[in-house]
């Protein structure tokens, strides 16, 4: 698919959906998978995979912890368990089973963070996952995958159930664009290079990958601008960026979520080490993100309108770091 | 395979003695850990590896083992020199106990090639994964047993009762879970510092099987483990009333040795006293 296909003929979807239909597609291709979900099979759309497979499917009631536990227990007898809840409730209400039953026992748990970034809206604060990347990121054996559109969280859904150890995916309900298709390739921990540019590397994840490449693409005729989807937060593919910013010489990073400790905290971590990248001079660079803030009721767009994370804004800091 | 009702009660009592001995000198050695429940479980443990439990220490990762999945994981001294005892790894590892590099960390860090089936320290997590396992055995239709040793102060943990109510709903029958009821915890008597009782009562409106037995008599503890065998429809609780610090006469029923270790003096008497106690027993068994 061409960048111009997708702009002219645009087509949108839900992450939450591109797993819902992969995890249907993976219980058929593999009779370890067992979904385990605290009490929203609906809304997270695991009732698709609990409808084919009702046997394999667990309902765990309001109990996030216990679920984390069981699915840690499933895996060491053998199972591959996905744990389902919205992000903001799996990860923090079960963040003490998950550092130690799922990370430092390194179990083979999956656990699926629903309605992360804004995607909870109207439900406000309490629903809306903007700190997830960084709890998750940080625990040690933890892998972190955050698609950047349908077709990629199926992809992603499966991927992980291929590799031994915990791995946090996190999903959202927002209906974003459209962006890879069945043959755009995805690789954990390989990040992907959606457009070509030299002038500035925008590095972005989740439903701001197609915003930026909106961007990016408006402003063609003022900057060649390369859009980097890093879809594994972690491992973070050090070389893309390092090829990338070395061609352009500037970093912009954009993540429905803080700016504190994810995915543009990861970039900085890496660039600010000279022994690791090797690079003689310090790469200009901008976070863009939550600003260190809760969100509220609202929709999607108006909360990303609000805390800065639409086109106008991205373009804005743009120029800034263009004019440096 | 050890165990599976070849060893007299006697023989198992010693056994027990003899782990509590291994513990002091670990605790001496390490200068830190948790004596008191770590002694008041010893009978409990020897009974588990040397009659109730189908295992195979020479192949520590067999298919068919039954799990032993430790949740109140600060009894570890107890738990490890009962695994050695066993056969899972030699006797002289113990004292490398919560040492740099060593496989035996202060809390239980999980390990097959030693017998350690899950991680455990933070309380309150164990059983939700004992569950996770019993109920990969009910979904392969496997034969395993899981028994999951938990401690009576770590039921004021929240997880704990989401696991309760979860396994009392989906009838676990191949899961059993040893409560060690001996009554302390860090800060003092568990009825003083947030009360447990009516605790039978409590599990058996969560629609668990429970029996209450005494912790240190081995027929009991084998019993009740065949009783739970039987049950058809629902996981069951055996509550073991157990004396903290058993068999060390300065440490018995005092929460302050919850989580202290021996001085050299203390440890030396408290090794007297079980070497006594063992030549009583082995005195008695030639009777």
């Amino acid at each position: 698919m061409k960048l111009t296909d997708y702009l002219n003929n645009p087509t949108y979807g839900s992450t939450r959906d591109g797993f819902g239909v992969g995890l249907k597609d993976l219980g058929g291709q593999n009779v370890q998978v067992i979904v385990l979900c605290a009490d929203l099979s609906e809304s997270t759309r695991v009732n698709w995979f609990k409808e084919a497979f009702p046997d394999r499917y667990l309902e765990m009631g309001v109990a996030e912890e216990n679920m984390i536990g069981i699915a840690a227990g499933l895996a060491l007898a053998g199972k591959i368990p996905y744990a389902i809840s919205y992000s903001t409730f799996v990860v923090n209400n079960a963040l003490g089973p998950i550092r130690s039953s799922v990370c430092y026992t390194n179990t083979n748990v999956k656990i699926v963070g629903g309605h992360a970034g804004f995607s909870a809206g109207p439900d406000g604060a309490t629903h809306q996952a903007l700190e997830d990347i960084a709890t998750m990121r940080v625990l040690p054996n933890m892998k972190v995958i955050v698609p950047c559109d349908q077709e990629e969280s199926r992809k992603a859904t499966i991927a992980i159930s291929k590799e031994v150890g915990p791995y946090y995916l996190r999903v959202g309900k927002f209906q974003s664009l459209n962006i890879t298709t069945k043959e755009t390739p995805f690789e954990i921990g390989k990040a992907t290079t959606l457009k070509d540019g030299s002038d500035l590397t925008i590095i972005a994840c989740g439903s701001m990958v197609a915003e930026c490449l909106t961007v990016a693409h408006k402003l063609e005729k003022d900057y060649s601008i390369e859009v980097i989807n890093m879809h594994t937060i972690k491992p973070l593919d050090y070389e893309s960026i390092l090829k990338s910013v070395k061609k352009t010489g500037a970093v912009l990073t954009v993540e429905e979520h803080q700016k504190a400790g994810g995915l543009g905290s990861a970039v900085a971590e890496f660039l600010s080490q000279p022994a690791l990248t090797r690079l003689k001079n310090s790469i200009p660079m901008k976070i863009i993100g939550v600003d260190d803030s809760f969100g509220e009721s609202g929709t999607v767009k108006e909360l990303l309108e609000k805390h800065k994370l639409t086109a106008i804004y991205i373009t804005k800091e743009i120029d800034i770091l263009m004019t440096r | 395979m050890l165990g599976q009702n070849n060893m007299l009660a006697q023989e198992i009592s010693n056994l027990a003695i003899e782990i509590r001995e291994n513990l002091i000198k670990m605790l001496l050695e390490a200068g830190s850990g948790h004596p008191a429940g770590a002694l008041g479980m010893a009978d409990v443990l020897a009974t588990l590896y040397f009659d109730v439990l189908k295992h195979d220490p020479s192949n520590p990762t067999w298919e068919e083992r039954d799990r032993v999945v430790l949740s109140n994981g600060h009894i570890c001294p107890g738990f490890y020199a009962t695994l050695a005892e066993a056969g899972y790894f030699p006797k002289s590892e113990l004292m490398s106990l919560r040492k740099i590099d060593s496989r035996l960390q202060g809390h239980p860090h999980y390990n097959l090639e030693i017998g350690i089936e899950n991680t455990s320290g933070p309380l309150g997590q164990a059983l939700s994964q004992a569950i996770g396992m019993a109920t990969a055995f009910k979904l392969d239709q496997k034969p395993n047993r899981v028994y999951c040793l938990m401690s009576d102060g770590e039921q004021q943990e929240g997880q704990n009762w989401e696991a309760f109510m979860y396994a009392g709903d989906r009838r676990l029958n191949n899961l059993t879970v040893l409560i060690d009821r001996n009554n302390i915890q860090i800060s003092g008597y568990t009825e003083d510092v947030m009360p447990l009782q009516p605790f039978k009562h409590k599990l058996e409106a969560f629609r668990w099987n429970v029996l209450d037995i005494d912790g240190h008599n081995i027929e009991a503890i084998i019993d009740a483990c065949h009783q739970a065998q039987a049950i058809q429809e629902q996981p069951t609780a055996i509550i073991c009333n157990t004396i903290p610090g058993k068999d060390v006469d300065f440490m018995e029923n005092l929460p302050y040795w919850h989580g202290k270790p021996p001085s050299k003096k203390e440890a030396a008497e408290a090794i007297d006293e079980l070497e006594e106690l063992e030549e009583e027993n082995l005195a008695q068994s030639k009777i």
